[in-house]
């Protein structure tokens, strides 16, 4: 069994613990789980472009905006979405973020570093001011309100069911992009991330590649979007703020950025600190702070880099006095 | 590389069977009444959020939480200010706590978040503030669970149109915070003011947060006789500061939350002899209201808000149907069904609830005073009601058909027919 091998076998353990283990804690811990893995799809997606491109966004709640409006306004408008075609809707949810991202991307692909991080922004805050302002259709600050979880044979109303249902989708995300980041594509994206002049005199055309992983990631985002509407039941201009972009991003850091994996840990601990530690104590704010200020001071590369932290220092001893303290530097 | 990802593997096992551990079991004995509380606790809104918890929290250490016989647990969540997390939280009071009811919400759009939670789960939810007129309007039949003990955007609007109509004011410039809340709370005053004669001649609309209202204030139009301000939070402070020092000398009416006591400790000067119009002003001089200010302020050391006293006397409803029942939960039907018939003497005055689940009571106008009040001895200032409008129900003198016809108040109604 290679090294890869492993890995992934690790992650399909701890998906069927998953399955195994959730389900049978109580209803609040699995709508927790629910929103935590909705979510994560988002997260996963920001990571094509943070961790494998090295794009920076902060307009990634705007794809999950899409897809969440586009499932509250189909459902609650034309009562569309409600049964089978509730498959449709994810479809064209993944349309509508992946052409939103397709123009947005026009716009924003031609800076790098702090200005791209800079356009994505201000394109994020037009979907915000749109979910806001446009009140005919989005309800403006009060939001829609969906009202019961599509039917097909199944019925998504119950939340075990509904939990499976989004993992399963969360499972096959996680799988596409894997398949994504492992191909020629996803290889020639690093490679963009760790040097785009290299790339580009090599003869790849990066602005396309760009191009291509920003759109993937606006399609995966529109899903995230669609999930997350039945998830939560009400679509908000609060799901397309600023914040909740700042959020993906930090918890992609959190977990670790170009893992994937790492997407899933970042939200499983903010939504557990956020949603489930502030029902036990006040002081939770205290906690998540402290996780993300220790996490971006001592683990640059977020929690998936522990493993790797921990491997170096127990190799360490063996190193010259000099050559411990300058492992010791967080790089 | 191998044992790194047993190792990783290890963090996410250890990571699960944590949160397994943290799993807790709820019991419930028989004579308990477990009522859920969502306000926001931490972010902007915080400090209101905490009003409504004292609010609430005062009535239960004056019963010591023994509603006739039934054992109150009180059990407070953070909706943070915003509706999904009011949703998770809701449901986590509903599925994990087993409450019999929740309570609470701030914003409009909270209250619309929660509404469905209580129909979904066939629990009760009792919005003491979101005030959202469609909850109990054109959306009432969606919410069976649900009764309102607050009070509903253009509810005070509409006498209050009426009484500027009566000060002989004839046109008016509307200013007011751009979102939903803030189009009912204008479009009311708008109708009521409008049907009696007056004329709205201009709408301005800030965005909600505006803190530099320099680019508004010098396009008022100056033939206005007087000028409706709708603020919420910071936006109350900076206002009138602003149109003060911009050398404005006409007369100022306001919403509610543009002068509640929730923002009228931190004011000026310049904003005496404003008036604004709603349920309940601390400066109310009853025995009763007299005794909740000076309860309320000799344990948290600040004059009672409006988001104090609903919830207050919400407690106090809630306290009567179970007392009522002999100390039982009677269900969510039956309470609505008692709530709805009974009349209930609180600090802010009579209180009954209408077919639509929604409060009759006073309304009054206020006019912003410094003086002493309550044998306290410093000169503040206080919301002094200068009329009162007894039983008012949140269609006012229209007819309700009618009202229910129309569409709910919006950025566009009622249109704007004298803004040239």
């Amino acid at each position: 069994m290679t090294n890869q091998q492993l890995k992934v076998a690790m992650v399909v353990v701890a998906l069927i613990a998953i399955v195994v283990i959730v389900p049978n804690t109580n209803s609040f811990v699995i709508l927790l789980a629910t929103r935590a893995l909705a979510f994560s799809i988002l997260v996963m997606s920001l990571d094509i472009l943070l961790g494998f491109t090295g794009l920076a966004s902060l307009g990634q709640a705007a794809y999950l905006g899409v897809g969440a409006y586009l499932t509250a306004i189909l459902a609650t408008r034309y009562q569309f979405g409600l049964g089978f075609d509730f498959w449709l809707v994810i479809v064209l949810g993944i349309l509508l973020g992946a052409a939103l991202a397709a123009i947005f991307g026009l716009l924003a692909i031609r800076a790098t570093g702090v200005y791209f991080l800079m356009i994505t922004l201000a394109l994020g805050q037009c979907v915000w001011g749109l979910a806001y302002r446009w009140n005919s259709l989005t309800g403006g600050d009060n939001g829609i309100n969906l009202r019961g979880r599509p039917k097909f044979g199944i019925d998504l109303a119950n939340e075990i069911t509904f939990f499976y249902v989004v993992l399963a989708f969360f499972a096959a995300s996680l799988l596409l992009m894997y398949v994504l980041v492992r191909s020629p594509f996803g290889r020639s994206l690093a490679g963009i991330r760790e040097r785009e002049l290299r790339m580009r005199i090599l003869g790849y055309n990066t602005w396309l590649h760009k191009y291509i992983a920003f759109v993937i990631a606006g399609g995966f985002g529109g899903l995230s979007g669609v999930l997350w509407a039945h998830t939560a039941g009400i679509v908000s201009p609060e799901n397309v703020v600023l914040t909740t972009s700042v959020d993906a991003l930090l918890m992609a850091v959190l977990g670790g950025a170009g893992t994937l994996v790492g997407g899933v840990i970042g939200a499983g601990i903010v939504f557990g600190l956020r949603e489930y530690l502030s029902t036990l104590v006040p002081w939770w704010q205290y906690v998540l702070g402290a996780v993300y200020v220790l996490t971006i001071l001592f683990l640059p590369t977020g929690l998936m880099g522990i493993p790797e932290r921990i491997r170096r220092w127990r190799a360490s001893p063996r190193k010259p006095e000099g050559a411990k303290q300058l492992a010791s530097i967080p790089s | 590389m191998t044992h790194t990802w047993l190792r990783r593997a290890g963090q996410l096992l250890l990571g699960l069977s944590l949160a397994l551990a943290m799993r807790p079991v709820s019991t419930a004995g028989a004579e308990e009444l477990r009522i859920g509380f969502v306000a926001p606790t931490t972010g902007i809104f915080a400090q209101v959020g905490k009003d409504m918890v004292d609010g609430f929290q005062l009535y239960l250490d004056e019963t010591k939480s023994d509603f006739g016989g039934a054992q109150v647990k009180f059990i407070v969540e953070d909706e943070q200010g915003k509706p999904d997390t009011a949703v998770t939280k809701a449901k986590k009071l509903v599925l994990q706590d087993k409450v019999q009811m929740f309570v609470g919400g701030l914003l409009a759009s909270s209250g619309y978040a929660l509404a469905p939670v209580s129909t979904a789960e066939k629990t009760l939810y009792i919005p003491t503030i979101p005030a959202a007129d469609d909850l109990t309007q054109r959306d009432l039949a969606k919410y069976p669970y649900m009764i309102r003990t607050g009070w509903s955007s253009s509810q005070p609007s509409h006498p209050f149109g009426q009484w500027a109509c009566d000060q002989g004011y004839k046109k008016i410039v509307a200013i007011g915070a751009d979102y939903a809340f803030g189009y009912e709370v204008i479009g009311g005053f708008q109708k009521a003011f409008e049907d009696c004669g007056g004329k709205i001649i201009q709408k301005i609309w800030p965005p909600i947060g505006t803190k530099d209202f320099g680019p508004y204030i010098p396009t008022i139009k100056q033939d206005a006789d007087a000028i409706f301000t709708l603020m919420v939070g910071p936006m109350s402070l900076q206002f009138p500061k602003q149109l003060a020092a911009s050398g404005n000398k006409k007369p100022v009416l306001g919403g509610g939350t543009s002068y509640d006591e929730f923002v009228l400790p931190s004011m000026g000067d310049e904003v005496i002899g404003h008036v604004s119009a709603l349920q309940y002003s601390a400066a109310l001089d009853t025995p009763k209201n007299a005794d909740f200010v000076k309860k309320y302020r000799a344990k948290y050391g600040k004059v009672p808000s409006y988001y104090s006293e609903s919830n207050y006397t919400t407690a106090q409803m809630i306290h009567e149907i179970i007392q009522k029942n002999k100390g039982k939960f009677p269900g969510a039907e039956e309470f609505i069904k008692q709530l709805a018939a009974m009349k209930v003497d609180t600090p802010r005055g009579p209180v009954t609830i209408d077919e639509m689940r929604n409060p009759v009571q006073n309304i009054y106008i206020k006019k912003v005073e410094k003086k002493k009040m309550f044998g306290y001895d410093k000169d503040e200032l206080w919301n002094t009601v200068i009329k009162t409008y007894p039983n008012v129900g949140q269609f006012w003198t229209y007819d309700k058909a009618a009202f229910l016809k129309q569409p709910v108040y919006n950025r566009d109604f009622p249109p704007c027919k004298f803004c040239e």
